[in-house]
């Protein structure tokens, strides 16, 4: 971001010259708790109520049923009992969205640094491109992965000729097939808040750095890296956040082996029919994403970078 | 100027700069002697910050050379060379406070005990304490004075000055003056400094050059700019002239005859850049006279006559224009000496100068007088 413009905003302005009336300043403090009012309002409809709802239900007695109805027994041992069911699921989400996100930074970096600083005129149309997938959905796209990697599909055929995979290796229903599926399917979260970043990146800081002695990868070490911090940081918790909860690439490029904690939440409220389990994996599974998130916007320390 | 060869000189050789079709330095041929002081001045747009560039390496000629202590270093990655750069928009980085900027050389070089390095520098730009701020929370002369230390502490073979001084106030620009200065000479740095203010230009440079359109009209020590400047355009950046549109008639002795408006004048040959043809017949406001119209001149003196139009009063001398009777308005530059009174408008006088203070430019066919009215620039050039 540019030196000059935070010299060159503007200070106080009219406001200091103008004396208010206190009806007039009465308002103003009210204005931001009415601009808030309808988000909040949406948010208590469709966030608070369902929550609340939820973390009860995941205390619900474990034996009751759709058709027996539930009980409230305050049943605490639901978490542990989840847990100890489900923490493969669990660690694979987070592992599987983990190494997704490292290859989404490693593709998504470099895109979104290209776009925003060497397009030039094709900025829009190269930016049009990352977005186009989206406009397909997000079933049919992991769909056409399916095809792509399927056993008598042409790639598989091409990689088995070249010997870089066995006679008899296989794309999909493999670890890999899921994380480069979550891999493409979230890399537009990744690439467009690094964009948006990046974009804004003051090229001048870049030839200052390498006035003052910094060969290339020292100036992305030292000056373009932590200038993007805010860029990298929405980035990653925007692609990490819906690749850990996403059952949907597991659930068709993969196998049960691959399977998630989506996959589980999805069985255990759709197939299996329980609930108090469902609700109680689904808020373990909100708390670590809490809590990874806490973490590393803190170790990332997005509020120094200006 | 002692020229001892090569031995840092930088040296730019038949220097172009296009940028498309518009050429924004052009054919630019010039020595800079290690350890001096070289301004460049001119107007916008006339391509110092290019130039500046170039050197840095931030930027390719197009053609050219440009050789440190006689090594070509045009095709050198900016990070490989002994140059470091005062910017025109400072380019502090915002994520480091004002101790790491200014740091941010000697750790690319992984030099030992910064910190000392550091707040000496700070502390010689009156910026003590400021270590732990970020640049935003600076004022824009503070920033200023950051990209100067940044610059600084890495005492490179060359310094490049961008208008380093624009935005401080006139005491704070006089100590930073100084202290440059005294930089400079104690640490023998090549200080290659672009400024706006002639001033500046003068009491600090060893050398001064005039650029315009890319190209350098002249180059050489202040005085001698100043005195006998090559072109209108200098004549008229550095300061500002009376120049009057005549034809050189043909030589007396030492002195070359030329006529204009119907009037003759003589200036001494060596006082000339051209000898024949179409000539600009110049002086400085401060070395034209009053004397009422029709008083004796002074020995050797020749004048124009004309009728005091304005004056403005600027403290240290009283600023007159001076129509002649074919219309072309004269500065005068009276000393406000106490002595005699201030001249009224209206009064008929005759503006007159010693030969050997005018100077005779070429001139293209056609171009007419040259002459300054009184400009704010004009003002603050004076005082
Ligand atoms: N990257 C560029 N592309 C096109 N034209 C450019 C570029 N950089 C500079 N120019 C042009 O080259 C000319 C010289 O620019 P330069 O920045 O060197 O001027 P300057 O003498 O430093 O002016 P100022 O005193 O206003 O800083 C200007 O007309 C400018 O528009
Ligand atoms: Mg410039």
């Amino acid at each position: 971001m540019s030196v000059l413009s935070h010299v060159g905003a503007p200070v106080g302005g009219p406001k200091d010259t103008v004396r208010e009336p206190v009806a007039g300043q009465r308002r103003r403090r009210l204005l931001p708790y009415l601009l808030l009012l309808p988000g909040a309002l949406w948010l208590a409809l469709f966030f608070a109520v369902p929550a609340v709802q939820l973390a009860a239900t995941s205390l619900y007695d474990p034996a009751g049923s759709l058709d027996l109805g539930y009980a409230m027994t305050w049943a605490f041992g639901n978490y542990p009992d989840a847990l100890a069911a489900y923490w493969p699921q669990f660690a694979r989400s987070f592992a599987y969205a983990g190494i997704a996100t490292v290859l989404a930074v490693l593709l998504g970096y470099p895109l979104a640094y290209a776009i925003a600083q060497k397009a030039g005129r094709w900025k829009n149309l190269m930016l049009v491109c990352v977005v186009a997938p989206m406009f397909t959905s997000f079933l049919l796209r992991t769909l056409a992965w399916k095809t792509i990697l399927s056993d008598n599909g042409w790639l598989v055929g091409l990689l088995r000729d070249l010997h870089l995979l066995a006679p008899d290796g296989r794309l999909l229903a493999t670890p890999a097939a899921v994380v480069l599926g979550l891999t493409y399917n979230f890399l537009p979260f990744m690439v467009l808040p690094l964009y948006a970043n990046l974009e804004r990146l003051d090229y001048r800081l870049l030839e200052a750095a390498s006035d003052l002695y910094a060969s290339p990868v020292r100036v992305f070490r030292r000056v373009t890296l932590p200038l993007s911090m805010p860029g990298l940081v929405a980035g990653t918790l925007l692609f990490f956040i819906p690749a850990s909860g996403d059952y949907i690439n597991a659930e068709l490029l993969g196998t049960p082996n691959e399977y998630m904690i989506g996959n589980v939440i999805d069985s255990a409220f759709l197939v299996r029919l329980d609930y108090p389990q469902a609700a109680a994996l689904s808020f373990l599974f909100m708390a670590v994403i809490l809590a990874i998130v806490f973490v590393y916007v803190r170790r990332a320390g997005t509020d120094e970078v200006v | 100027m002692a020229n001892n060869g090569p031995a840092g000189d930088l040296r730019l050789a038949n220097v172009t700069k296009r940028f498309g079709i518009f050429t924004a330095v052009d054919d630019l041929s010039l020595t800079i002697p290690q350890g001096s002081f070289f301004a460049l001045l001119g107007a916008s747009g006339c391509g110092k910050t290019t130039t500046l560039r170039m050197v840095a390496g931030l930027e390719q000629p197009t053609s050219g050379q440009i050789l440190l202590g006689g090594a070509e270093i045009s095709r050198l990655r900016p990070y490989k060379r002994p140059v470091n750069t005062v910017f025109q928009s400072y380019a502090l980085f915002p994520h480091l406070d004002i101790f790491e900027n200014v740091a941010f050389g000697l750790r690319r070089r992984r030099v030992k005990e910064i910190a000392g390095q550091v707040e000496r520098m700070l502390s010689l730009v009156q910026l003590e304490g400021y270590g732990k701020r970020r640049p935003n929370q600076l004022s824009g002369g503070q920033q200023q004075r950051v990209a100067l230390a940044r610059a600084l502490i890495n005492h490179p073979q060359v310094l490049l000055l961008d208008e380093p001084l624009g935005a401080l106030d006139l005491k704070l620009r006089r100590q930073m003056q100084i202290e440059l200065k005294r930089i400079q000479t104690e640490v023998g740095i090549t200080f290659v400094h672009v400024t706006h203010d002639q001033e500046e230009a003068m009491t600090m440079a060893d050398t001064v050059a005039v650029m315009n359109a890319g190209r350098i009209e002249q180059l050489g020590a202040p005085a001698e700019i100043y005195e006998f400047p090559a072109t209108a355009f200098v004549a008229n950046f550095l300061g500002q002239s009376n120049l009057l549109a005549g034809t050189v008639t043909g030589t007396s002795g030492a002195d070359l005859l030329i006529e204009a408006y119907g009037s003759r004048f003589s200036v001494p040959v060596e006082r000339a850049r051209v000898r024949q043809g179409d000539v600009h017949l110049g002086v400085r406001p401060e070395k034209l006279f009053l004397a009422p119209a029709g008083d004796p001149l002074p020995a050797g003196h020749q004048g124009v006559n004309g009728v005091v139009t304005d004056s403005s009063y600027v403290g240290v001398s009283t600023q007159y224009l001076v129509r002649t009777a074919w219309g072309a308005e004269l500065a005068v530059f009276a000393p406000n000496t106490g002595i005699g009174g201030q001249v009224p408008i209206g009064t008929p006088v005759t503006a007159h100068w010693h030969p050997a203070h005018a100077f005779v430019l070429p001139r293209e066919a056609g171009a007419g007088d040259r002459t300054a009215p009184i400009l704010p620039d004009a003002v603050a050039a004076a005082s």
